[in-house]
């Protein structure tokens, strides 16, 4: 599948020297600091759920009541199992319901009483880093016996109901026509909440919120369907937002295969915080790296914003960057779905060039990599009849490239949240092109020095010149998002949402979780 | 204008094609069925050109046939918008030549509303329903204040930020409590601005009616459904109007 594109190996390995070099300084910054999403992860891997009368997690209550009164600076670990060394609580529940309520004081431990506090915390933190690798190990036996997806690329389709219950018949519906894998998109504004909602939830706006439970509940559900059609339905869900570690943990631990994780989405296109997101999105992988789950990087998102073709560099650039943190945090090759996305404007002459140039060159630069290819949607008129073509090419062009993921396009895109029948329909498409295309790729060779490798090796260039010159900010890559490197978006390193969420590290900050999952414990 | 009928390929044959999915298993008896949807529709004589079963329940159809009903343009009905909805590219340049600097867009929920789903979905430059928003133009600056955000600050941020435009999401209406801080932003604004300078006041949200822009104080008042573009058109609109 290699050397399709005669790319030149001295400037493959330039961009991931530049990657390396942009990279770096964030995740010494990331590893300086810690969240208040990050320490209520830990929480929730040691065993703490279940909210309020209000709907406010307990989580968010314990880690509210540490922060009051000494500072998160140095992590929840400490003076909370501090309190319940000193027994303040039986359990961690009723020590956040004391707390909650005022009767608990908090303090810093040392000596021997911050000795047993941390050996406290790594016991109980280490139950639930068990039961993810439990559910890692369920998920490798699961395949083994009843099957894994037929083939690649995986077909990966959306349900949306925003009622949970609604969601489940839907995503069965899906399997057993032929996804093998099930996204369930979040509600409008989740990411904004800087907390998970509890329990089974059946309102969302345009999505369905993602809790524990209704993880579990959709899991539940795709292991009665894996079960009937002797193959593994895999999940996928998002995270992303203010909440991001959290919902890692969360999805390490109900056994989410696939998570929608980019590294820099939450900055550009949410507004949050960059420092927040870049500590946020560490965890988070190291979380994913543990439990097998396949994250999925958000690329398509700079081509709906800017237009496809100028842009496609930033999409190498960012698929680079995704690329160096992942691995950082412990990610493996085939953990990697990186973005990208069918979303050159049909009236441009050879557009259908251009988009295999570009998936090649990811195919190519990625090679051991999962690619999560996107289908058109900027383009998508509510012309059904032309945008069912528009997919056809879209799922050519995955055929021809190697795509590992293949998100269904839908026809409706734009015009109705899709209907059963659109699903049926796109499906057809997906069926008819990977089964008219056959094995076209090992016959798909662009000539030497043609338009596609021609294309590809400018689109590297353009990638490598970016890096460059984000390099040559003062902060690097903190400089580039806040002066407006990367599409239209100014983010600077003190503004956006969660910042008051972010503490730097004392020196005597101590996380279990994080030591566990770095294997520094 | 005359009364017309659809057209296939012969004047007056009246030919439509309709797609549709009935909850059944697929049977001659389903292809019936689909056959008496589209004659109750006006089909006739309605021709089942496919039917494909989708799982064991479902039945999805195409149907062909001429449709017996006539239009009438002249009986038409359009309640027309009174400003023209713009493309990003036009709000851009018309800002740029009106002026000459970037139009200023300050946010927020006011009062004790959480839900920035409004909000966010009309400025974050994610968008709404395949739309960008406001943030993706290039000759707007938007300031989101986000949630739960006081009168008094937005007045203050207003102030600050030399906001030409304040947008402000209502989604909780318990005991009226959107109408009621609507007028006391713009009551707020009203005593802080000279009329010539206030900003122009929008306000949005689900439960609001479009007609009620006067009395609550207003600039503009935008209900369900409403995207981007169009917050970004009637801006244009209005900031035009008041430069000539």
């Amino acid at each position: 599948m290699t050397g399709k594109l005669d790319l030149d190996p001295v400037l493959v390995r330039r961009a991931r020297v530049l990657a390396r070099q942009v990279g770096r300084p964030i995740v010494k910054l990331a590893r300086q600091h810690t969240t208040v999403s990050v320490e209520r992860a830990t929480l929730r891997l040691a065993g703490l759920s279940g909210a309020d009368p209000d709907g406010t997690p307990w989580v968010n209550r314990l880690a509210d009541a540490v922060r009051a009164d000494v500072g998160l600076e140095h992590g929840l670990a400490l003076p909370v199992w501090d309190a319940l060394v000193r027994g303040e609580g039986e359990d961690l529940l009723v020590l956040a319901q004391k707390a909650a309520a005022g009767s608990v004081r908090f303090r810093l431990p040392d000596g021997r009483d911050a000795t047993r506090a941390q050996a406290a915390a790594r016991r109980q933190v280490g139950a639930g880093i068990r039961r993810i690798d439990a559910q890692r190990k369920a998920r490798e036996r699961l395949i083994r016996t009843m099957g894994d997806a037929p083939s690649q690329p995986w077909i990966y389709l959306i349900v949306a109901t925003g009622d949970i219950y609604e969601d489940i018949p839907q995503a069965q519906a899906a399997a057993r026509a032929g996804a093998d894998v099930i996204a369930v998109i979040r509600s409008t504004g989740q990411s904004l909440l800087d907390y998970v909602p509890e329990g089974a939830t059946r309102e969302g706006f345009a999505g369905t919120y993602a809790t524990q439970e209704n993880f579990r509940l959709m899991r539940a559900a795709l292991d009665e369907t894996s079960r009937e059609l002797g193959r593994y339905v895999r999940l996928t869900n998002y995270a992303s937002g203010l909440c991001m570690p959290e919902i890692a943990a969360l999805a390490g631990l109900e056994r989410l295969d696939m998570m929608l994780n980019d590294s820099m989405y939450g900055i550009l296109f949410r507004d949050i915080n960059p420092i927040r997101t870049f500590v946020d999105q560490r965890f988070s992988r190291q979380v994913h790296a543990r439990a097998g789950i396949v994250i999925n990087t958000g690329e398509d998102n700079y081509l709906t914003t800017a237009d496809a073709v100028e842009a496609a560099h930033t999409v190498t650039t960012s698929q680079l960057l995704n690329e160096f943190f992942a691995k950082e945090a412990g990610l493996a090759d085939w953990q990697l779905g990186l973005g990208h996305a069918f979303e050159i404007d049909p009236d441009v002459p050879s557009s259908l060039r251009l988009e295999l140039a570009h998936a090649l060159l990811a195919r190519e630069l990625f090679p051991k990599a999962p690619l999560k290819w996107m289908p058109p949607t900027k383009h998508m008129t509510g012309d059904v009849f032309r945008g069912y073509l528009l997919d056809g090419f879209f799922n050519l062009v995955g055929a021809l490239t190697g795509q590992g993921i293949l998100l269904v396009g839908m026809m409706t895109e734009a015009v109705v949240t899709p209907w059963l029948s659109d699903r049926d329909l796109a499906l057809q498409n997906v069926r008819y092109v990977l089964h008219a295309a056959g094995d076209l790729q090992a016959d798909f060779r662009p000539l030497p020095g043609s338009f596609i490798p021609a294309r590809a090796q400018q689109v590297l260039g353009e990638s490598i010149d970016l890096l460059e010159r984000i390099l040559e900010h003062d902060r690097g890559l903190l400089d580039a998002i806040a002066d407006g490197t990367f599409g239209l978006m100014r983010r600077p390193p003190d503004g956006g949402r969660g910042l008051d969420g972010v503490f730097r590290k004392a020196p005597a900050y101590v996380n279990p979780a994080t030591d566990l999952l770095e294997g520094t414990a | 204008m005359s009364l017309l009928r659809p057209y296939g390929d012969t004047t007056g044959d009246g030919m439509v094609q309709v797609s549709f999915t009935l909850p059944m298993a697929h049977s001659k008896v389903a292809e019936g069925a689909a056959a008496q949807l589209a004659e109750k529709m006006g089909i006739q004589p309605a021709l089942v050109v496919h039917a494909k079963p989708m799982g064991p329940d479902f039945t999805f159809f195409v149907v062909y046939g001429p449709v017996r009903h006539l239009v009438d343009p002249s009986l038409v009905e359009v309640v027309e918008r009174d400003y023209p909805l713009l493309t990003a590219k036009e709000v851009n340049a018309r800002v740029k030549s009106t002026l000459r600097r970037r139009l200023v867009v300050v946010g927020a929920c006011i009062g004790t509303d959480a839900h920035t789903v409004g909000i966010d979905a009309i400025l974050n430059i994610k968008g709404f329903a395949g739309e960008k928003g406001l943030e993706y133009y290039r000759e707007l600056k938007v300031v989101n204040l986000g949630a739960q955000v006081s009168v008094p600050d937005l007045v203050g941020h207003a102030i600050e930020e030399k906001a030409d435009a304040v947008l402000v999401s209502q989604v909780v209406t318990q005991r009226d409590a959107h109408l009621l801080n609507t007028r006391e932003m713009s009551a707020a604004f009203r005593e802080a601005f000279p009329p010539a300078r206030r900003p122009v006041l929008i306000v949005g949200g689900p439960r609001f009616d479009e007609s009620m822009a006067a009395e609550l104080g207003v600039d503009r008042v935008f209900a369900r459904g409403t995207t981007p573009v169009d917050v970004a058109s009637f801006l244009v609109h209005r900031l035009e109007k008041r430069a000539s």
